[in-house]
């Protein structure tokens, strides 16, 4: 337990600056005045993984270490849809995972936010169309905004995120 | 009598060594069964069309023992509907066999008709790595009724979890068979990520494959890029300069170092400490951010190219990696002090999800979680290539095979890792990163093995004329591991599910492709 005490003492608080939203990411801005306004300040998140390389994962989970520290600045991570205001799905949609991410999308209330993240995301990246892939998340639900990168850092996903919610 | 003596083994090199072998479908289960006595191990199981003949399917086994890599070929002509099985030899090959029947319509007699990797949202009747087939018409994304085992008795519910999952991590299904807490049964349902990878390596030449590749499992980019650039330049005739070898050694044991480093954090976080989470994030972190300035990425995507890296260590890199590594082994070694002063911590990592050494030797359990089961292989140590031939790496192994176990051969090898990459980081040859591929030969097989921080990371490359690719078949450990867990965590209680199923982190996309 000491030792426990003395990691936390010594560590401190490493939280960074929060980062801007980035208007270059929106990719269509409906109901977001709306969702706002329902929202204040607290945000819930679903993740949803429609078929990526396990890639885009790794930064989306770096967004809950303690620089980024996304839970401090009121962003959960939640374990149903019917809890979410956003969605946040990587990877190209995989044919198999086509109804499962339209069935995510419709349990999640009206009104609410798609981020795509990845490359793969946002064009079908490496994997495109096929018969296994539908490409980019767009395919199937509507987007707001779309973060590219592959995989792209916790820095331009969070930025994705709060472009999402920018008046 | 030996079946495996009468063979015509073909020598064709590399590191490991490997062999090929045609056999008859008479003999395929026999040699299977001889080799199994023999002590090799099960790598893969996969088929491709032949080459000089689409009308004929060749099926492959890959086998490996402290020789080489034994590859042993069955020539299937196309109207013939069933193969023999192996899977009663080797528990592994059931999902590759069920698999080679998905993607080349090839049945082998193991008594499951089901669907392995494809859903009913993939067309059927449509076989995709057979050329002749076109592109189907978009197919409704359904999902299907799969057949799962049904557990019957008083009290016995079931629990299906996925394909979405609760927390970040990718898709698959677990089916639940419970009684009360207790779990009686777990049968998994994956494929949910198949991204038609072995087909698009088709329609890429040769000297591009190694971006797909390094985009089949991220976590494992490294060696999944490195396992097919291994096979493209054997095929080559391309041998890397001593500095390039080293180069993506480093790169290697990186990437290992920081999904360790992940999943220490998070298996601390399942078993209800989060400040575990929090340290061993923070340490990632920055040693992420300290590849970021060194290699130009966080995650080294695209960093092993044919031929060579994708740019050099700068002299200020490498002391400022060395420093890195040091602080990242002091913050490790007083992370392993907390861990293992923490009674709470202790209690739920032993004795949860246990595979023991026997179950593990007879499913095949590979890799890291073999190491954690008394399964001591490491082609590091086994079959190791500069640098580990001239520096190696120490073996890690538990024999109690729980979620101890996988942390503390996780711990082990961190240090390791560690250990090595400085001392390969003092010694680090001087020269270029980069050498002509060369052509490849037309009509090649050659293969890439790797120990990825999972377990090894197997490509078989064969070559069509022109740069075209012929056949790309990519393995992942998790094909020999997900079973295991079917096992690990029957008799645990469901709430434990998470915490032994992190202990594995097995591969969805690298398993799905
Ligand atoms: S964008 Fe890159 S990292 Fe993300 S899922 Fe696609 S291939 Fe993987």
């Amino acid at each position: 337990m000491l030792k426990t005490l003395r990691k936390i003492a010594a560590i401190g608080i490493v939280t960074e600056a929060r980062v801007a939203p980035d208007e270059s990411l929106r990719v269509h801005d409906e109901l977001q005045e709306r969702i706002l306004d329902v929202l204040g300040r607290a945000l819930c998140i679903r993740h949803i993984d429609a078929g990526s390389c396990n890639g885009c994962e790794l930064e989306v989970h770096a967004l809950g270490n303690p620089y980024y520290n996304i839970e401090g600045a009121g962003i959960r991570f939640v374990a149903s849809p019917r809890h979410a205001d956003m969605l946040l799905v990587t990877g190209p949609v995989s044919v198999s995972m086509e109804d499962a991410l339209r069935r995510t999308y419709e349990a999640t209330p009206d009104p609410k936010l798609v981020v795509a993240v990845g490359d793969c995301g946002c064009t079908g990246g490496i994997f495109g169309e096929s018969y296994a892939s539908r490409g980019r998340v767009a395919n199937v639900i509507p987007v707001n905004v779309a973060v590219p990168g592959c995989p792209p850092s916790p820095v331009r996903i969070l930025s994705g995120i709060l472009t999402a919610l920018a008046r | 009598m030996s079946t495996r003596a009468q063979l015509q083994w073909q020598w064709i090199g590399g590191t490991p060594p490997a062999w090929r072998a045609a056999v008859e479908a008479d003999q395929w289960t026999s040699v299977a069964r001889t080799m199994h006595g023999d002590g090799a191990r099960l790598l893969a199981l996969w088929g491709g069309e032949r080459r000089s003949d689409a009308a004929r399917i060749e099926v492959l086994a890959a086998y490996l023992d402290q020789e080489g890599l034994r590859v042993t070929e069955l020539d299937v002509p196309r109207d013939v509907a069933t193969i023999p099985s192996i899977a009663e030899v080797y528990p592994a090959a059931l999902r590759m066999e069920r698999a080679l029947h998905d993607l080349l319509g090839v049945r082998a007699a193991n008594g499951d008709a089901r669907p392995w990797l494809r859903h009913a949202s993939w067309p059927a009747g449509y076989l995709p790595l057979r050329r002749d087939q076109p592109e189907p018409p978009r197919a409704p994304g359904i999902t299907d009724n799969y057949a799962f085992v049904m557990v019957s008795g008083d009290g016995v519910h079931e629990i299906p979890v996925g394909p979405v999952h609760a927390s970040i991590i990718e898709p698959g299904h677990f089916r639940f068979s419970v009684a009360g807490e207790k779990v009686l049964r777990l049968e998994q349902r994956l494929g949910y990520a198949h991204k038609g990878v072995e087909r698009l390596f088709q329609h890429r030449p040769l000297d591009q494959g190694h971006r797909l590749a390094a985009r089949i499992c991220g976590d494992s980019t490294v060696a999944y890029s490195w396992a097919y650039c291994r096979a493209l330049e054997g095929m080559s005739g391309c041998e890397v300069t001593a500095r390039c070898a080293w180069l993506r050694a480093l790169a290697l044991e990186l990437e290992r170092i920081a999904n360790h480093l992940g999943d220490l954090g998070a298996l601390g976080n399942d078993a209800g400490f989060a400040f575990g989470l929090a340290q061993f994030s923070r340490v990632k972190e920055d040693l992420l951010r300290t590849l970021y300035d060194a290699f130009g990425q966080r995650y080294l995507m695209d960093y092993v190219v044919p031929g060579g890296v994708a740019r050099d260590l700068a002299p200020a890199s490498i002391s400022a990696l060395t420093t890195r590594l040091v602080a990242t082994e002091h913050e490790v070694r007083a992370m392993r002090a907390i861990y293992d002063d923490h009674p709470g911590v202790h209690d739920r990592f032993h004795d949860a999800g246990t595979v023991l050494p026997q179950l593990a030797a007879r499913l095949g359990l590979t890799g890291l979680a073999g190491r954690a089961s008394d399964q001591a292989f490491d082609l590091r140590v086994d079959h190791p290539w500069a640098p580990w031939s001239t520096f190696p790496a120490k073996l890690a192994t538990r024999s109690s095979g729980d979620v101890l176990a996988r942390v503390a051969v996780r711990f082990d090898e961190v240090l390791e890792s560690i250990r090595i990459c400085r001392a390969w980081l003092r010694l680090l040859p001087e020269g270029a990163v980069q050498r002509d591929l060369g052509t490849p030969l037309a009509g090649a097989l050659a293969f890439g093995l790797v120990e990825g921080w999972r377990g090894p990371v197997f490509i078989a490359l064969e070559a069509g004329a022109e740069g075209r690719t012929h056949r790309c078949h990519v393995h992942d450990p998790s094909w020999q591991n997900w079973p295991a867990l079917e096992h690990a965590i029957m008799d645990n209680i469901v709430p434990d599910f998470p915490l032994i199923n992190k202990s594995f982190n097995l591969a969805y996309s690298g398993h799905d492709l």
